[in-house]
């Protein structure tokens, strides 16, 4: 098979357009596509101060490659969330890319700052890992940025998690999910960062084949707890129709972004914001959605702590 | 031939017979091309590329979870 564009064997075929690449025009190809939704979407500012949330996966260490090379002023940020060994080598990934191209990386550990990491959080709820793990990292991500006076945050989300999404949203039509579901999340207070996805118009294939021919050292490993994830089986009936009918699965979060979302936006309720009586962070409700779990989750491990207590010290009594 | 599926579970399947084309290798293997790279030597192939009895080959799955 030759490039589309040159004579020399293609490396990858992108049968959603009609094209097979070579390797240096599909790395144009690549970058062209995040130029233009970053430009599309006025995403970033060549001044911005950009927080790229980084797992040391392959979307945001090839975002986070990308936005650097495209000249933006980017800081790291990665959470580590205490899941055994696969958060050690997200880590060590997320450390060893940042020294290799000399970007600076700032780090919160999960357990440290707030005194559970998602596996003991996961236990002390009673709800699965990623109920707990997914609010936390939002919660911190905005947090994080807005204490450090970034303008942005930058995430990794590629078409195939943004399509899976949508997908998951349309079966249970979720209005209000839909209506928020966006490339772009402007800010709507001063404690609400804006939030861009830059990648979302290139497919998880494509940026793994990125990461690639770049040599970027990604964590191959997945989390334990993704295995059986709704969204992997949304992205695999999503890529079972698109190798039927190349093009399906962007059609379907392209044309949703462009002409469904506006019209949702009209009526979606709008809550009014105001500061968490805790931690002072935006939320519509008197104590945010991560205080809340935060406090349920450590009352919860008081109450079995006690309850050994008194366990123990009826053992201890002597018996009459 | 030798196919190295990586991950999510890595295993290694050995294909016999010649002819095999990275296309007919994904099909037997019931993998999508949507959500998987080939690579040989470190090279990405594309579906039409034809495999060598003494190749080794390695599927990548593009697709994560979480
Ligand atoms: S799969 Fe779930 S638990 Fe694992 S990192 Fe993602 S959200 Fe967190
Ligand atoms: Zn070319
Ligand atoms: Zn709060």
């Amino acid at each position: 098979m030759r490039c589309v564009k040159c004579p020399d064997k293609a490396v990858i075929e992108l049968r959603r357009h009609h094209s097979p690449f070579c390797k240096p025009h599909f790395i144009e190809y690549f970058e062209n596509q995040v130029e233009r939704a970053v430009r599309r979407q006025g995403m970033l500012s060549p001044d911005d101060r950009i927080m790229v949330a980084v797992s040391g996966g392959k979307d945001s260490l090839t975002l986070w490659y990308v936005l650097n090379r495209m000249g933006y002023n980017t800081t790291g940020l990665h959470i580590h969330l205490g899941i055994g060994e696969y958060s050690d080598a997200s880590y060590d990934a997320t450390l060893a890319f940042a020294k290799q191209h000399d970007l600076e990386v700032t780090t919160v550990d999960l357990s440290k700052t707030y005194g559970m990491n998602v596996p003991d959080l996961s236990k002390a709820l009673r709800r699965v890992a990623c109920s707990g793990c997914g609010l936390s990292k939002r919660y911190i991500m905005n947090k994080e940025a807005h204490e450090r006076g970034f303008d942005v945050v930058a995430t990794g989300h590629n078409l195939d998690d943004e399509a899976a999404t949508l997908m998951g949203n349309v079966l249970h039509w979720q209005m209000g999910y839909l209506a928020r579901q966006a490339p772009v999340l402007e800010a709507t207070t001063e404690k609400l960062v804006k939030k861009v996805k830059p990648l979302y118009t290139v497919t998880e294939r494509e940026t793994a084949a990125y990461a690639l021919l770049h040599g970027i050292d990604y964590v191959e490993e997945e989390c334990p707890n993704a295995f059986g994830a709704k969204s992997l089986l949304y992205k695999d009936a999503l890529n079972r129709i698109e190798l039927e009918s190349p093009g399906a699965k962007h059609q379907f979060l392209l044309q949703f972004f462009e002409n469904a979302r506006p019209r949702l936006e009209v009526g979606a309720d709008e809550h009014e914001l105001r500061d968490c009586a805790i931690c002072g962070q935006a939320t519509t409700t008197e104590v945010c959605a991560f205080c809340r779990m935060w406090q349920q989750a450590k009352r919860r491990v008081e109450q079995k702590e006690e309850r050994r207590q008194l366990r123990e010290a009826e053992a201890a009594a002597p018996t009459t | 031939m030798k196919v190295i599926i990586r991950n999510p579970k890595r295993r290694e399947v050995e294909l016999e017979g010649k002819g095999w084309r990275v296309q007919d290798v994904l099909k037997h293997l019931d993998l999508n091309p949507e959500s998987v790279l080939v690579m040989r030597a470190g090279e990405l192939l594309t579906r039409d590329e034809h495999v060598k009895t003494e190749d080794t080959i390695e599927v990548l799955s593009a697709i994560s979870g979480g």
